[in-house]
C-alpha cells in the first residue's frame, strides 16, 4: 500500500509543463505533481515561529541545546511535507479530474467536471511570494481539503481552471479561458468604514461591560480587564480578518461565471458558473441603512463553512460585501437576469400575528423568479429563480389560522438558501403553493430543454 | 402507532404509579394515582389520534404531497425529479406492528417529506415507485 507508482509516472512529471504550453494553453494528459515547494507553504505558518523561537534562544541566551527539540519538529514537518508532496498527484482524464494521495490511507478522488460547482483560485501570502496558488474545486457534498490542488504555479493554476470551467459547461477541454468584464470593484474605504459599523455594536457592549464591571466592583478590575482583553482581542482579529478578506473586492464576468477577487495579503479568486447560482440574498443591516448601503451573498450548493476568511466554505459566498442598491440591483439582475417580479404586501391583519417584521414583509414572483422581503432589524431580500426550487412548504400555525393567513416557503438547495412569502391570505396561500409547484416545474423543463 | 403506544404504555404506568403511590400513602392516593395517569394517557391518545387524522400524502404525477400537523398545519410538495434518496426507517416500536417510515430528501435541508406508520408493504411499494420516477425525472441541482 506504501509503494507509489513512481516508475509509472515520472518520465510524464519531468515533461508536464512543456507539455502543457504545446497544447495551446490546456493541461497536458498523464500524471502531474504539485509543486516541489508547497509542502514549505503548508508547515510555512507553524515553521518560520519554530525557526523564530530557535533564533532567539541562540540570540538572547546564546545556547541552542535546550531547543534543539524545535529544529526536530521543524525537520518533522518539513519531511511530512515532502512525504506528501512525493505521494500526491493529479491527472485530467476526459471529463474528470483524478486526485490521489496519502502514504499509508491511499485516497482517489475523481472530480466530473460537470458537477463542478465552483473553482477558487486561493494564494495565502506565502505563496504569493513563491508565486504559486491553490486551486479549490467545489462540488455538491463533496469535503473539505480533499478537492484542494495545494500548491501549482499561478499559470498552471489559471490553466486548469478554465478547463475545468470548460468541462463544467460541456465545452471542448482545451477551450482558452475567455475575457471577463469588470462590472464593480468597492472601494477601500467603504470597506473597512462598513466592516467598523458591523463591529461597533459589539465594540459598544464590550466597553459597556467593562465600564460597568469596574465601576460596580473596583477590585475587580484586574481580572475583568483580562477576560474582557481576551474578548476584545477576539473581536479586533476578526474585525481585520474581515477587512483583509474583503479588500480589493472586485467583480467580474465572463462567460464561464462570475468572477470575485478578493483580499489584502492572502488574495482569493472565485468563480461561480451561472447555472450554479441557488440563490441570492440582499441584507441591509440597520446601521448601514443612513448609507444607503447594503450586501448581497450567493447561495451555491455545497458543505456548510465559514463565510469569510481566505479559506471559507462553500455555501454562501459574497457577491457585495457592500455597495450601494444600484451596483447590488445591477448584479442581481446579472446573476439572476433582469426579469423581477413586482412585491406585493401581506394583509394589514399580518400585523398582529407579526408586529415586528410587518414593515418589511412583502413578496412576489413571475414566471422566472420569486422575490420576497422578510427580517426584523436587518432587512433581507431573497432572490430565487424558480428552476433551483427543490421543495414547496406552506405552514400555517394557530394565531395564522385565526387570521386566515399562511406562510409559503421555497426551499433551493442548502441550509440556507429559502424564500418565505410570510403571512399571505390564506386562500391565496393554497393556490400559491400549486402554482409554484407548476411554474418550477415549467421552469426546470424549459432549462433543461434549452 | 403511537396510538398504540400510548394505549399499551396507558394501563401499565398507572398500574406502576397506583402500585406505587399506595404502598407509600395509602390506597385513596393509589387510586388518585391510577386516575391521573388514565386522564394523562386519554389526553395524549387524543392529541395523537388527532395527529394521525391530519397526517396525509398523495402522489401526483409530478409531485408528492404530505400534509400533517393539527396545531400547526404543514404542506410540503417535493417533485420527484429534485429527489435525492428515499430513506426507509423501521424503529422498534414499528416493527413490532409490521410498519415504517418513508422519508423524502433533496438537495434542500428544510424540506420535509415524511410519511410515518405505513404498512410494510406500502412503505416497501412507495420506496420503489419513487426511486422510479426520480430517475425517470432527475433533473441537475
Amino acid at each position: 500500500m506504501t509503494e507509489h507508482p513512481e516508475d509509472a509516472t515520472s518520465p510524464e512529471d519531468a515533461q508536464s509543463p512543456e507539455d502543457a504550453q504545446s497544447a495551446g494553453g490546456a493541461v497536458g494528459v498523464g500524471w502531474h505533481r504539485l509543486h516541489p515547494l508547497s509542502s514549505l507553504i503548508s508547515a510555512g505558518r507553524v515553521l518560520s515561529g519554530l525557526v523564530g523561537i530557535f533564533a532567539l534562544s541562540l540570540v538572547t541566551a546564546g545556547s541552542y541545546k535546550h531547543d534543539l527539540y524545535q529544529l526536530i519538529v521543524a525537520a518533522g514537518l518539513v519531511v511530512t511535507g515532502l512525504v506528501r508532496w512525493l505521494v500526491t498527484r493529479w491527472k485530467l482524464d476526459g471529463a474528470t479530474l483524478r486526485i490521489e494521495t496519502g502514504l499509508l490511507r491511499r485516497d482517489s478522488r475523481q472530480l466530473p467536471m460537470t458537477r463542478i460547482q465552483a473553482v477558487d483560485v486561493e494564494r495565502p501570502f506565502l505563496a504569493r511570494i513563491l508565486g504559486l496558488a491553490a486551486l479549490h474545486i467545489r462540488l455538491a457534498g463533496a469535503g473539505k481539503e480533499g478537492d484542494r490542488l495545494a500548491y501549482l504555479t499561478v499559470g498552471e493554476a489559471a490553466r486548469l481552471r478554465a478547463t475545468l470551467l470548460a468541462g463544467q459547461h460541456g465545452l471542448d477541454p482545451a477551450t482558452p479561458e475567455p475575457a471577463e468584464l469588470p462590472v464593480i470593484a468597492v472601494p477601500a474605504g467603504r470597506v473597512i468604514g462598513a466592516t467598523l459599523l458591523r463591529a461597533a455594536p459589539r465594540f459598544g457592549a464590550l466597553a459597556v461591560i467593562a465600564v460597568a464591571a469596574v465601576t460596580a466592583v473596583p477590585g475587580i478590575f484586574l481580572a475583568a480587564e483580562s477576560t474582557l482583553g481576551l474578548i476584545a482581542l477576539g473581536l479586533v482579529t476578526r474585525t481585520w480578518q474581515q477587512v483583509t478578506g474583503r479588500y480589493g473586492f472586485r467583480v467580474a464576468t465572463s462567460p464561464d461565471g462570475i468572477r470575485i477577487r478578493r483580499g489584502l495579503l492572502s488574495t482569493v479568486a472565485e468563480t461561480i458558473p451561472f447555472r450554479r447560482v441557488q440563490a441570492v440574498r440582499l441584507e441591509q443591516p440597520l446601521l448601514w441603512r443612513p448609507f444607503g448601503w447594503c450586501r448581497l451573498v450567493v447561495d451555491v450548493a455545497g458543505v456548510a463553512g465559514r463565510d469569510s476568511g481566505p479559506k471559507a466554505g462553500g455555501l454562501t459566498r459574497a457577491l457585495l460585501p457592500v455597495g450601494d442598491m444600484n451596483e447590488a440591483q445591477h448584479l442581481v439582475g446579472l446573476v439572476l437576469g433582469h426579469d423581477i417580479p413586482e412585491l406585493t404586501r401581506p394583509p394589514k391583519r399580518a400585523r398582529l400575528k407579526a408586529p415586528l417584521s410587518y414593515h418589511f414583509l412583502a413578496a412576489g414572483h413571475n414566471r422566472v423568479m420569486a422575490v420576497t422581503v422578510t427580517g426584523r432589524v436587518c432587512q433581507k431580500t431573497v432572490y430565487l429563480r424558480l428552476e433551483k426550487l427543490q421543495s414547496v412548504r406552506l405552514t400555517q400555525g394557530p394565531v395564522q389560522r385565526k387570521l386566515s393567513l399562511a406562510s409559503v416557503h421555497g426551499d433551493a438547495a442548502g441550509r440556507r438558501a429559502h424564500a418565505v412569502f410570510s403571512d399571505r391570505q390564506a386562500d391565496q396561500a393554497r393556490g400559491l403553493l400549486d402554482e409554484l409547484a407548476d411554474l418550477s416545474r415549467n421552469a426546470r423543463n424549459a432549462e433543461s430543454a434549452g | 402507532m403511537r396510538l398504540t403506544q400510548v394505549a399499551a404504555a396507558g394501563p401499565v404506568l398507572g398500574v406502576i404509579a397506583g402500585v406505587a403511590a399506595g404502598l407509600w400513602a395509602g390506597a385513596w392516593a393509589g387510586v388518585a394515582a391510577v386516575a391521573v395517569v388514565a386522564v394523562a394517557a386519554g389526553f395524549v391518545g387524543w392529541v395523537e389520534r388527532r395527529r394521525y387524522l391530519a397526517w396525509a400524502y398523495r402522489e401526483r404525477d409530478e409531485d408528492l404531497i404530505v400534509s400533517r400537523g393539527v396545531l400547526v398545519r404543514r404542506i410540503s410538495v417535493v417533485p420527484y425529479g429534485r429527489m435525492q434518496f428515499v430513506e426507509v426507517t423501521a424503529g422498534p416500536f414499528e416493527r413490532v406492528f409490521r410498519l415504517a417510515t418513508v422519508q423524502l430528501h433533496t438537495a434542500a435541508a428544510a424540506s420535509d417529506a415524511r410519511i410515518p406508520g405505513l404498512e410494510r408493504d406500502e412503505a416497501a411499494r412507495l420506496r420503489d415507485r419513487l426511486a422510479t420516477l426520480g430517475e425517470a425525472r432527475a433533473a441537475g441541482l
